[in-house]
């Protein structure tokens, strides 16, 4: 469950990189359909961090530090509504280059979180 | 672009004394709107990653690599800094900046070359180690790419 969440998370974290990127390369801002995408993709991110700490609480310990692991599922869960906001109040191009931008560092920080729970070395 | 009249929660309010002249914020020179949005979230993302990575080791295993982790610490204070200017906007903000990426390329360049000619002083990694190859160079690209916005808006 964890695992397929993760990478839900990074495949509609990239998907949404790819479309408002191509909004920015229209020229245009965040539309509400953008807003909608990420909100999926936040909701997602927040299941995968409920998961995330009910799996600790079940007792189950990532590869690296417990302390790392909840930061960055609370990092992943945070990034899309940062930018979000940021987009609101940049009714540009460059709104949708940030959102864009920002989902990229959400599949970067999936990645990360993929290593720290199950280890990068003998995974 | 009506939405930078908003006062935001982090500008310092001008006290008592200053009640009487309104502070014009729309006027100020907005660095951190168009192009620069983008390098607030950069800069932000960083100083978040950094920020957070050396508090961690600095609690946590100080011992291993103190000399790699205080750097690290130094580094977000750098983004730190350039990410409220950015937020700010405003002349003396736009200087402030632009000395900040300054600085942080010589401390790129510097602890890149350090970590490469001198490894055995590092244990452990930096955030610019290697020239910030463990974050896509982009700590190298990212001080490059500020003095250059920098310097343009200061034209515009």
């Amino acid at each position: 469950m964890f695992d397929a969440l993760t990478w839900a998370v990074s495949l509609t974290a990239l998907a949404l990189a790819a479309w408002c990127g191509n909004a920015a390369y229209l020229d245009q801002p965040t539309k509400d359909w953008h807003f909608i995408g990420m909100a999926v993709v936040t909701v997602l991110a927040l299941a995968q961090l409920v998961i995330g700490i009910v799996r600790l609480a079940q007792g189950d310990k990532p590869d690296e530090s417990t302390t790392v692991f909840v930061a960055y599922l609370v990092g992943s869960a945070c990034a899309i509504p940062a930018v979000g906001f940021m987009s609101l109040s940049e009714r540009t191009r460059w709104g949708s280059v940030t959102v864009a931008a920002g989902a990229v560092v959400l599949a970067v920080l999936e990645v990360r979180l993929w290593d720290v729970w199950e280890g990068g070395g003998h995974a | 672009m009506p939405e930078s009249e908003t006062p935001r929660a982090e500008a310092p309010e001008p006290g008592p004394a200053g009640a009487g002249e309104p502070e014009r914020r729309g006027r100020r020179l907005a660095i951190g709107k168009g192009p620069g949005r983008l390098l607030v979230l950069v800069y932000g993302v960083f100083t978040v990653a950094a920020a957070s990575r050396s508090l961690y080791q600095l609690i946590a295993q100080y011992e291993e690599a103190p000399l790699a982790y205080v750097l690290s610490a130094v580094s977000a204070l750098v983004y730190a800094f350039i990410t409220v200017s950015l937020v700010r906007g405003g002349e003396g903000a736009r200087r402030a900046a632009l000395l900040c990426c300054a600085a942080e390329l010589v401390g790129v360049l510097t602890v890149g070359t350090w970590t490469l000619v001198e490894p055995s002083a590092f244990p452990d990694a930096t955030v610019w180690s290697d020239y910030g190859m463990g974050y896509l160079f982009i700590p190298i690209f990212l001080p490059v790419t500020g003095l250059l916005l920098l310097r343009r808006a200061q034209r515009a």
